[in-house]
C-alpha cells in the first residue's frame, strides 16, 4: 500500500516550481498501437499503402489490385481513418473507387464483419487488409450491401461477371455510372 | 462577538468533524496495520491534500459533495459540459436557473457556499486543455466520466507523470492514484488504479463492452428492428444527403438533427413494416443513451470517495482493486483483483535508454537498435513526438513511408529535432509493443541543446 500522507506532504508543498524543462508530450495509446500495426504490416503482393503525410500514421490509403477472380485487373482504393479509440474501436474504412460489388455500396460503405460487429482489439490493420482482399476474391451474396449485384451474382454469374467488367472499364450498370478503374 | 459565541462556533467546528476524528485519531481492528492515529492526519486532509474530480455530472456532483463533507477542502473540478434540463433529476447541485451554465462552475459555487471553508475550484474546459503541470499538482485524481476515450487519455497522462529511478524501479512519489467510477443504469463499478503499480485502464480495456453495432448489410437491406432504421439514417443516409452541408457531422445533442433523423427513420420504418420509431429511441441510438439512475451514482460515488479518503489518510486498506455493483435484480457486489498486463502499452512502457554521441545520425540509432545486445531488433520503425506532433523518422516495412523517410537516416539526429533526453518510439517484431527509448548523449558539454 502506498502511504500518500507521508510520501507526498513535502513534495506537494514545493509544487508550482514544476520540474524544470517539462517533459516531452507522450504519444497516445492509439498512436503506439498503430505504429506497431504498420511496422508489422505484411501486405500480400496485390496490396500497397499510400500515406499522404508520412507523419500522420492515422490516415492512409490501401490500394488493392486483385490478380484473380471477378475483379482481376482492377485497382481499388480504400481510405483508412484510425480514431483515438483504436484498437477499442475499428478504423473507419471506405472504398473510394466506385465498384459493382455485392458487399460494397455506391457510396463506398463496406460490409465486412470485422469492420463492425465482429471487431476485436486483437485484430490489426493486417486483418482488415486480408478481409478486404478476400471480399474481392469471394464476393458474398448472402450479406448484400448492393442488393442488385448480389441477386445477380446468385442468379446469373455470367451476367454479373460482364457487369463487373463493364464497371471496371468505365460505364453504366443499370442507372449507376462507374469510373474506369483498370490498372 | 462575545467569548461565549466564539466558544459555540468552535464547539460546532469540533462536533462537525468528530466522526472523522474517531476514524483518524483512534486505532481499531479494521485499521491498516501501519496506521498511526494522529490529529495531523485530518490537518493533512483539510489543509494540504489536493484532489481533482474529473467530471461534474451524475457521479461528479456526488463525489464533490461526499469529499467536501469528508473534510477535503482543496478540490478542483474539471468538466467541459453545460447544464441541461434532463440533468436536474440527479445532478442535485444544479437548479433550473443554471441551465446552460458550466457544470463545473455551478457545482463548485454550490458546494463552496454550502460547506464553509471548502475551497473548490472549477475548470470549464476539456481534460486535454490542461497540461502535465496541472495534473502533477494533485495528490489524487478521481473520475466520473462517461467516455472511454477520456478515461484512456487521463490514464495516459498519469502514466506519463511517473518517474523511474536509474535501476528502472518506480519512484513512488511520482504516483498519483486514480480512482475511477462508472455507472450504466443499475450497474456500476469503482476501481483503484495506482499508476505503474496496479492494473490500469489500458490493461483492462477489453472489460468495456463493445459498442452495440449492427451488421451493415442488415441495416441496409433487411432491417427488422426500429434501431436498424435509425442506424441506417445515421450511418448511410446522413453522409449521403448531408442536410446541413458536408462539413456538419451528425450531432445527437442537436434537436434539429435528431428530428431530421427521426423523420427519415420513420419513412424507412414504414417501407419495411416496422413500428415504434420514436424520438426517444432515435436519441438513444444516436447517443447510446442508457438511463442514468441516481442511486447507482450515489453508491458508486460513495465507494470512490471512501477510496480517496483511505488513500489520503492510510487509515484502512484500499480495495484490491475493482468493485462491480449490480442492482438490476436485488443487489450484487463483487470485488476482484484486476491484474496488470505485462505487455500493457500504457503502464508497462518503462522507458529504456540509448546512449550515443550528440552528432550521431539516425542511421546510428537504427544500427544500434539492430546490433546492440540490449535490443537486437529486426526492422525497427522509429517515430517521435515533437512539439505535440507525431513525426515518423524511419519505417522500412511500409514502402511508401520508407521512400519518404529514407533521407532521414543520413541526417544528424539534432537536425531531426531530437535532443539529449528526447524520447523516440520504436516498434519492432521482437517486442510485443511499441517501446519508448530515451536518448542520452555521451558528451555532456553541448547538452542543453536547442529544442
Amino acid at each position: 500500500m502506498i502511504k500518500l500522507f507521508s510520501l507526498k506532504q513535502q513534495k506537494k508543498d514545493e509544487e508550482g516550481t514544476a520540474r524544470a524543462g517539462g517533459s516531452q508530450k507522450k504519444a497516445s495509446a492509439a498512436q503506439l498501437r498503430i505504429t506497431k500495426d504498420l511496422n508489422e504490416l505484411n501486405l500480400p503482393k496485390t496490396c500497397s499503402t499510400e500515406f499522404p503525410d508520412p507523419d500522420d500514421l492515422l490516415n492512409f490509403k490501401l490500394i488493392i489490385c486483385p490478380d484473380e477472380g471477378f475483379y482481376r485487373g482492377g485497382r481499388f482504393v480504400f481510405s483508412f481513418k484510425v480514431g483515438p479509440n483504436y484498437p477499442h474501436e475499428p478504423p473507419k474504412v471506405k472504398c473510394e473507387t466506385a465498384v459493382y460489388h455485392p458487399n460494397i455500396d455506391l457510396d463506398g460503405n463496406v460490409c465486412l464483419n470485422i469492420l463492425r460487429e465482429d471487431w476485436k482489439p486483437v485484430l490489426t490493420v493486417n486483418s482488415i487488409v486480408y478481409g478486404l482482399q478476400y471480399l474481392f476474391l469471394e464476393p458474398n451474396p448472402e450479406d448484400p450491401l448492393n442488393k442488385e449485384a448480389a441477386d445477380e451474382l446468385q442468379s446469373n454469374r455470367r451476367l454479373f461477371e460482364q457487369h463487373v467488367q463493364r464497371a471496371m472499364r468505365g460505364g453504366y450498370v443499370g442507372s449507376s455510372y462507374f469510373e474506369r478503374c483498370l490498372k | 462577538m462575545t467569548s461565549g459565541e466564539t466558544q459555540t462556533v468552535n464547539d460546532y467546528q469540533q462536533r462537525k468533524w468528530q466522526h472523522i476524528r474517531k476514524l483518524l485519531e483512534r486505532s481499531g481492528p479494521f485499521c491498516h496495520p501501519d496506521f498511526e492515529p494522529s490529529p495531523e492526519i485530518l490537518d493533512f486532509v483539510m489543509s494540504c491534500c489536493k484532489v481533482l474530480i474529473v467530471g461534474a455530472g451524475g457521479l461528479g456532483c456526488e463525489l464533490l459533495k461526499d469529499l467536501a463533507l469528508m473534510g477535503f477542502k482543496t478540490i478542483h473540478v474539471i468538466d467541459m459540459d453545460t447544464i441541461e434540463l434532463s440533468n436536474l433529476n440527479r445532478q442535485f447541485l444544479f437548479r433550473k436557473t443554471d441551465i446552460g451554465l458550466s457544470k463545473a462552475k455551478c457545482a463548485v459555487e454550490f458546494v463552496n457556499k454550502r460547506i464553509p471553508g471548502c475551497k473548490a475550484v472549477a475548470h470549464h474546459c476539456t481534460i486535454q486543455d490542461m497540461d502535465e503541470g496541472f495534473y502533477r499538482q494533485f495528490h489524487i485524481v478521481v473520475c466520473g466520466l462517461d467516455s472511454i476515450v477520456a478515461r484512456r487519455w487521463l490514464n495516459g497522462m498519469l502514466m506519463s507523470l511517473l518517474q523511474y529511478n536509474d535501476d528502472r524501479s518506480l519512484d513512488q512519489s511520482s504516483v498519483i492514484p486514480l480512482v475511477d467510477g462508472g455507472t450504466e443504469g443499475f450497474k456500476g463499478n469503482a476501481r483503484l488504479i495506482l499508476p505503474g503499480m496496479s492494473a490500469c485502464i489500458e490493461c483492462t480495456l477489453d472489460l468495456y463492452p463493445p459498442q452495440k453495432t449492427f451488421p451493415l448489410c442488415t441495416i441496409a437491406n433487411t432491417p427488422r428492428l426500429p434501431e436498424h432504421c435509425v442506424e441506417y439514417v445515421k450511418v448511410i443516409q446522413w453522409a449521403k444527403e448531408n442536410p446541413w452541408g458536408a462539413s456538419t457531422p451528425l450531432d445527437g445533442d442537436d434537436p434539429q438533427h435528431v428530428a431530421w433523423v427521426l423523420e427519415k427513420a420513420q419513412e424507412r420504418a414504414i417501407k419495411h413494416g416496422i413500428t415504434n420509431v420514436t424520438y426517444r429511441l432515435t436519441q438513444g441510438v444516436l447517443k447510446n443513451i442508457i438511463p442514468a439512475v441516481a442511486s447507482t451514482n450515489a453508491a458508486i460515488a460513495a465507494a470512490c470517495a471512501t477510496e480517496v479518503f483511505k488513500l489520503a489518510t492510510s487509515c484502512c486498506t484500499n480495495i484490491n482493486n475493482y468493485m462491480v455493483l449490480n442492482m438490476s435484480e436485488g443487489v450484487y457486489s463483487y470485488t476482484f483483483n484486476a491484474e496488470r498486463r505485462p505487455d500493457c502499452v500504457a503502464c508497462s512502457n518503462t522507458t529504456r535508454v540509448l546512449e550515443l554521441e550528440s552528432d550521431a545520425t539516425l542511421q546510428t540509432i537504427y544500427d544500434k537498435l539492430c546490433e546492440d545486445q540490449a535490443f537486437l531488433m529486426k526492422s525497427p520503425g522509429i517515430t517521435t513526438v515533437i512539439n505535440g506532433r507525431n513525426k515518423t523518422l524511419y519505417m522500412s516495412s511500409v514502402k511508401s513511408i520508407e521512400e519518404r523517410t529514407r533521407d532521414n537516416l543520413k541526417k544528424k539526429i539534432t537536425e531531426l529535432g531530437l535532443y539529449n533526453g528526447a524520447e523516440i518510439l520504436v516498434a519492432d517484431i521482437t517486442t510485443p509493443n511499441t517501446i519508448t527509448i530515451k536518448l542520452k548523449f555521451d558528451e555532456n558539454i553541448d547538452v542543453d541543446m536547442t529544442r
